[in-house]
């Protein structure tokens, strides 16, 4: 098996454009996983009644192989990123819900009274005491989903899109494994920088848990 | 979107699409067969190492990166690619599918050990047990929720990525799927869908009500 590097040569223009597709789709997934988790494992978190639904119903939905989810949105969305970002979404949920609910969970029960003690509001004590104490697990869901979502665009490349899971389809049908081996270190290599990205976000965002030289 | 659901509902049941080698029953067999043997080597490679690390607290660096790079590795290159320098076996499948699997055993093996209280272990040596007595009398009890978690996890990715085996030609659910995609048969690629998700779902159930029962007797005792 060798690589045949003049083909990455003369593909630069088109490997480009897959990574940076094939980024959009995951980073669009993190970004929906969001929006959708952090409501919901705020309603979690206060309500006990519905933690164990929403977080049952998540692991159901992780439970779910990923190519089915792709399939079965074919009659709702079709061959389009819309599908692809819709299922790489449902596959966030279920880390980022738990990491969240755990993460506000961790706040201590001090910490929030005395918040309400010197008469911040509930939404404000959420906004400016809970969520930044929560941060670092939050960011630790939020890494894992995001190299989970770069690992998972590939498999919708079986509905047509997939960024550079197509060099899979097409090493295979050319039995040309160049791509093939090009693909998955491109693929590594972009879920390490975006990971590695994420926590120097988190550094720079919780300046508190810096150790003191 | 009616006439589809229609259309799948009978597809489903109808009692042709069940018999035969190309029939259903056979297709879920053959893709249990594909799932649980990946599951079960990787279990064999990973849960030893996973113990060894966990016990001896050497490893640890590796464990933890270990779990990052398998959520990295994208799997259908992988499965191709096996798959292109093996040639037509169902090696390449089986390969594949275990590499995907080892990471998360090893990973929740090796937190489930780490999470054992150092005291309860200081006290059971203080009893006299051996290292080997700690270990599987203490240390992998204890350990055990958590050993199981890593085993569903890997088994559930198994399932869902032993559809990959039909797209180098092999048999399994993922038939359904990708013949149905070529033909523009949408009604056979949601059943294939379906039943795959239907499987992954079933055997994770079933691995929780093992686990249920495991356990039955540590949460009377709790109570």
């Amino acid at each position: 098996m060798t690589v045949d590097w003049s083909w990455m040569g003369d593909h630069t223009h088109d490997l480009t454009s897959l990574a940076l597709s094939h980024l959009q789709a995951a980073l669009l997934a993190v970004f929906f996983g969001l929006l959708i988790s952090l409501p919901l494992a705020v309603v979690a978190h206060r309500v006990r009644a519905l933690r164990g639904v929403l977080l049952g119903l998540s692991n159901v939905l992780f439970t779910i192989p990923s190519i089915a989810i792709f399939v079965l949105l074919l009659p709702v969305s079709g061959l389009t990123r819309t599908t692809t970002v819709i299922g790489l979404t449902v596959y966030t949920l279920v880390v980022l819900l738990r990491n969240t609910v755990e993460g506000l969970d961790s706040v201590p029960a001090k910490t929030k009274e005395a918040a309400k003690a010197m008469g911040t509001r509930p939404l404000r004590t959420l906004l400016t005491v809970e969520l930044p104490l929560a941060l670092p697990v939050i960011m630790a869901g939020v890494r894992i989903a995001t190299v989970m979502s770069i690992s998972l665009v590939s498999v919708a490349t079986y509905i047509g899109d997939g960024g550079l899971g197509q060099l899979f389809t097409d090493g295979f049908q050319r039995n040309f494994p160049t791509p093939v081996i090009v693909g998955v270190v491109l693929t590594l290599l972009l879920a390490l920088v975006a990971d590695a990205l994420l926590v120097a976000i988190q550094y720079v965002l919780t300046p508190w848990t810096r150790r003191r030289a | 979107m009616y006439e589809l659901f229609k259309n799948l509902a009978k597809w489903l049941v109808s009692g042709d699409q069940w018999a035969g080698t190309d029939g259903i029953a056979h297709r879920i067999a053959e893709h249990l067969e594909y799932s649980l043997l990946a599951t079960l080597i990787a279990a064999a490679i990973a849960l030893p190492l996973g113990l060894l690390i966990g016990h001896t607290g050497k490893g640890a660096f590796l464990a933890i990166n270990l779990s990052s790079f398998g959520r990295a590795l994208p799997t259908v290159g992988l499965v191709v690619l096996v798959f292109l320098v093996s040639g037509l076996s169902l090696w390449s499948v089986y390969v594949a599918l275990v590499v995907l699997a080892v990471p998360a055993i090893v990973t929740n093996t090796y937190a489930g050990m780490s999470a054992v209280d150092p005291e309860v272990k200081d006290a059971a040596r203080g009893q006299g047990m051996r290292g080997h007595q700690v270990l599987f009398q203490v240390e992998i009890p204890l350990a055990l929720p958590l050993i199981m978690t890593g085993l569903r996890l890997s088994l559930i990715q198994v399932v869902s990525t032993a559809t990959i085996a039909a797209y180098v030609s092999f048999g399994g659910l993922g038939r359904y799927v990708f013949d149905g995609l070529a033909q523009r048969d949408l009604v056979q690629v949601l059943g294939g869908a379906a039943l795959v998700a239907i499987v992954a779902v079933v055997l994770d159930l079933a691995l929780a009500g093992l686990q249920r029962h495991l356990f039955r007797h540590r949460r009377t005792a709790a109570h």
